[in-house]
């Protein structure tokens, strides 16, 4: 059974339809990547998908479950989580804050709770800090833990957005372009980083990216989106080599 | 039937004073949307230029020693005087507390424009400045009825002229924000102030003449109302302002047509609700609907929607 | 079960050092000192319980003096009236006030309170949906509409103001309460800080958008933050109006409110300490000028106090402005004052940018 499922998906903004019936699957523990040109609604499917938009028409299942409309902090409390194109940190939070706020949605204790630190409220917070410390060691970021997110160097803010996203414990994780404005030697890192994130936290994973040879180096299947619509759907080597992608992609390298 | 003769009579009096109102209302209002429009910022402060321009007012008639009623080339004068002031005062109070905060957060600029707000208002009660004390505003057009007293009704020279100008005055603006090239400028930049600035646009003198436009026209409020109510105090801008900005909101802020619909819509529902029977409400009116708009139709009546980029 | 003991003990220590406190102050401080020390107590409560709404969680509310007059009224009908009705009228402060009258004004405050958080959510619910400058000037609006709608409450005392309320909070009493809801005001909303829901307040103020895609209900925490600064303010509203013995709606204005804001802007938004700080500064400076003025030949005086009255708000203005232009973040920034902070400044710093 498919992981995540797009049926038909669509958006309008006033007369412009950004999405156009998207069919799209992600099955559990795949990674596959959604690419296209500029403007192609990539990250509009992401919105779609988190519930920052609701679809105008389609449907959006999520192991099995109608997904759309929901807000967005609901969706991620089911599971899913993202990072984004131009990166969402919380600026002026340590990183651990950072990765901690990301535990939130696993917490159990109330705000009434929290306000006489309670026993339960003093264990949720004894095992958010374990598990926030836990991902900022697989992510290298354990020393600058009491760092300003805003001052750390522009990778290490990609790879602490991963990590804030994994702390929602999510089955399914969506990155936003996460190889943008990373150099060589970085990009070879983060393609080891997400396979080995894929297995270790057992997460299905759907990458927007532009960069070919991120895209074409771990993903299982590819999606090309282009004004809107789905135009092709295959393994690597089927994608490189379709007319139709050759087509949009006219004038970029493929 | 007299009975409903005199609910007539007293119909058409409120809509004279709703009309009144709103076109004071309307003609603060353009002042919020134009600077909303280029810098998404509330001027807390505009409505104090209104009071400082019925001072100017004052001043000048004072120094002139206009007669009451006065001639209509020193009551335009004196108008000017006031509107030219006030353009200045506005373009002092964005460049020096606005302008160091562009690039700054949103409610940082907010803050200031509070703290300018509060600055003229008590500052401006300092003895050595305008006193504490309201002061009497000479009748530079007639307050008196003009209808024969058997009608009525009650129509005066001042609330004519306040709804002649306000009219005039939109009507000037929308001119020269459709047909001039400094109007063309300044809707560029209430669409996009990145782009107009990279397309050559001089963001900061459109921002300027922004500023002095809506002061002058806070200004021509001022003055208005004070020779209509006959005083002008310190804190006369707070409570104007505030129901000018409610009616800027309800007409869709940013939108120059929006803030004149809202001005009269706001003037004419005040009026009617504490015409008919809420008068000790009148100055919760603007909030109640300020609230009703934004739950309704947040945008406004002519506002449009911005999808919010993530 | 050891932590509760603990706490209980704390409890039982801080009862007594207030009265301590207030035992000592009542009797060796001149009564304008008092009341110095009781209006530092309430400020600190308005200005801490601002900065979760304000600072920590980021919105802009300039109504905070509603809740604050909302929380008073409350109190004052509870005490006056309905207190009146059950067990007769208070007996005067030199007769001697029994102790369940005491027990019953606490009552008092947390309904007081609690009536504050209520009107917080109705307002909140609708409106924190709403970017950050409309939310201020809805919220300014609500100061506006308590105040218009206490005018028009005869029963409790219209424009005029409720007045003839016992006085609870004086020389003897007044330092124990004010300092006892302060102390509860910031350990209550520290201890928020310290949580999970506390960083999902910071969360929303640092950044919307990846605060609900990482889980956060972002309307559902405004609101709470938005009750829960409300709660006390209203008690806050409720000592005051057993303080002065008449609460009137202009307590409610926006006018007033600002100054709440001024006190959170110069800590620090976020800042507890900074919060309490400011607020010790700004309501002690003028009593202290006004001392000064009693030190000038009599004939001068009078004028003297009034322009201190009229320039009390320029100055604040003054402050607000220059403080944005030049230090945006406060005295304090974001960070809180401790010992431990002051003594880890002396060592060299591991990191070139820590936070908190």
């Amino acid at each position: 059974m498919a992981h995540l499922e797009l049926d038909k998906a669509t958006i309008r903004f006033g007369g412009l339809t950004a999405v156009s019936e998207v069919d799209l699957e992600v099955r559990p523990g795949e990674l596959v990547g959604l690419i296209g040109p500029n403007g192609a609604g990539k990250t509009t499917v992401f919105n779609l998908i988190t519930g920052v938009y609701a679809p105008s028409a389609g449907e959006i299942r999520f192991e099995g479950r109608p997904i759309q409309g929901l807000p967005p902090h609901r969706i991620a409390a089911l599971g899913i989580a993202r990072t984004f194109q131009n990166i969402h940190l919380f600026q002026s939070l340590s990183v651990l804050d950072n990765v901690r706020v990301g535990r939130h949605v696993r917490a159990r204790s109330s705000l009434l709770q929290g306000l006489f630190l309670t026993r339960g409220s003093l264990g949720d917070e004894a095992e958010i800090e374990a598990a926030s410390r836990r991902l900022l060691n697989v992510f290298a970021l354990e020393d600058e833990w009491n760092w300003r997110a805003g001052s750390l160097p522009y990778g290490d803010q990609r790879r602490l957005e991963i990590a804030r996203a994994l702390a929602t414990e999510p089955r399914l994780l969506l990155l936003d372009e996460p190889a943008a404005g990373t150099n060589p030697q970085e990009k070879d890192a983060l393609m080891q980083l997400i396979r080995r994130v894929r297995t270790e936290f057992g997460v299905s994973v759907l990458l927007i990216e532009h960069d070919m040879q991120v895209v074409m180096g771990i993903c299982e299947r590819i999606y090309v989106l282009d004004y809107g619509k789905v135009i092709a759907v295959g393994r690597p080597e089927e994608i490189r080599n379709d007319p139709r992608v050759i087509e949009a992609y006219l004038g970029e390298a493929v | 039937m007299p009975g409903s003769a005199h609910h007539l009579l007293e119909f058409v009096q409120h809509l004279i004073n709703g009309l009144y109102l709103g076109g004071t209302y309307a003609l603060i209002a353009l002042g919020y949307t134009m600077v909303y429009g280029v810098l998404r910022l509330i001027n807390f402060a505009h409505g104090d230029v209104v009071m400082v321009g019925a001072y100017v007012a004052l001043f000048a008639a004072a120094g002139l020693h206009a007669p009451a009623p006065a001639p209509w080339y020193q009551t335009l004068l004196i108008f000017l005087l006031a509107m030219a002031a006030c353009a200045l005062l506005g373009m002092l109070i964005e460049r020096v507390a606005y302008r160091p905060l562009r690039q700054a957060p949103r409610l940082a600029a907010l803050i200031t424009a509070i703290g300018v707000s509060v600055l003229l208002e008590n500052g401006g009660q300092l003895p050595w400045v305008f006193g504490s004390q309201p002061r009497s505003v000479p009748e530079l057009v007639p307050r008196v009825n003009i209808l024969p007293t058997a009608w009525g009704l009650s129509v005066t020279p001042i609330e004519l002229v306040t709804i002649g100008v306000t009219l005039a005055l939109m009507v000037a603006l929308q001119m020269l924000v459709q047909r001039t090239r400094i109007g063309k400028a300044m809707r560029a930049c209430s669409m996009d102030r990145e782009a107009a600035y990279l397309m050559g646009i001089p963001v900061n003198r459109v921002i300027l003449v922004t500023f002095a436009l809506g002061s002058a026209l806070a200004a021509a409020a001022g003055m208005l109302i004070a020779v209509k109510t006959g005083q002008a105090h310190a804190f006369m801008g707070l409570m104007l302002g505030l129901k000018a900005f409610v009616a800027a909101v309800v007409g869709g802020i940013g939108s120059i047509p929006g803030a004149m619909v809202g001005g009269f819509s706001l003037g004419m529902i005040e009026e009617m609700v504490a015409g008919y029977g809420f008068s000790s409400w009148r100055d919760a009116i603007a909030f109640v609907l300020l609230i009703l708009i934004l739950l309704v139709r947040p945008t406004g009546i002519m506002g449009r929607a911005v999808p919010e980029k993530v | 079960m050891v932590v509760w003991l603990k706490r209980g003990l704390g409890l039982a220590l801080l009862l007594l050092a207030l009265w301590g406190m207030d035992t000592a102050a009542t009797n060796y401080l001149e009564p304008t000192y008092y009341t110095l020390l009781v209006n530092i107590g309430r400020f600190v409560i308005l200005a801490v319980s601002l900065n979760l709404i304000n600072g920590i969680t980021g919105q802009f509310s300039l109504g905070h003096m509603a809740f604050f007059a909302l929380g008073g009224y409350a109190a004052a009908v509870v005490t006056k009236m309905v207190g009146h009705r059950l067990f007769g009228p208070v007996p005067s402060v030199s007769e001697g006030i029994p102790a369940f009258w005491y027990a019953w004004f606490a009552g008092s405050l947390l309904f007081g309170g609690l009536v504050a958080a209520v009107v917080g959510l109705a307002v909140g619910l609708p409106t924190l949906r709403l970017r950050g400058d409309y939310l201020a000037i809805v919220t300014l609006g609500m100061g506006e509409i308590v105040n218009i709608v206490i005018q028009n409450q005869e029963w409790i005392g219209g424009a005029l103001g409720f007045a003839d309320l016992p006085l609870f909070v004086r020389p003897g009493t007044g330092i124990f309460w004010i300092y006892l809801v302060a102390v509860a005001t910031v350990l209550a909303i520290r201890n928020i800080t310290q949580t999970t829901h506390g960083r999902a307040l910071m969360a929303i103020r640092e950044d919307e958008v990846a605060a609900q895609a990482m889980g956060v209900n972002v309307v559902r925490y405004k609101v709470l933050a938005f009750m829960v600064g409300a709660f006390f303010a209203g008690i806050a509203g409720g000592l005051y109006a057993h303080q002065q013995g008449i609460i009137t709606p202009r307590d409610a204005s926006f006018v007033r409110s600002i100054e709440i804001v001024v006190m959170v802007a110069l800590g620090g938004s976020g800042s507890i300490t900074g919060s309490i700080l400011a607020a010790a500064i700004l309501t002690a400076l003028p009593e202290f000028l006004r001392e000064a003025v009693g030190r000038l030949p009599y004939e001068q005086q009078e004028g003297a106090r009034q322009l201190i009255e009229q320039l009390q708000m320029v100055i604040y203005a003054l402050l607000l402005i220059v403080l944005m232009l030049v230090r945006p973040q406060g005295l304090l920034g974001a960070r809180e004052l401790s010992l431990r902070n002051l003594l880890r400044r002396r060592k060299p710093r591991s990191a070139p940018e820590p936070s908190g």
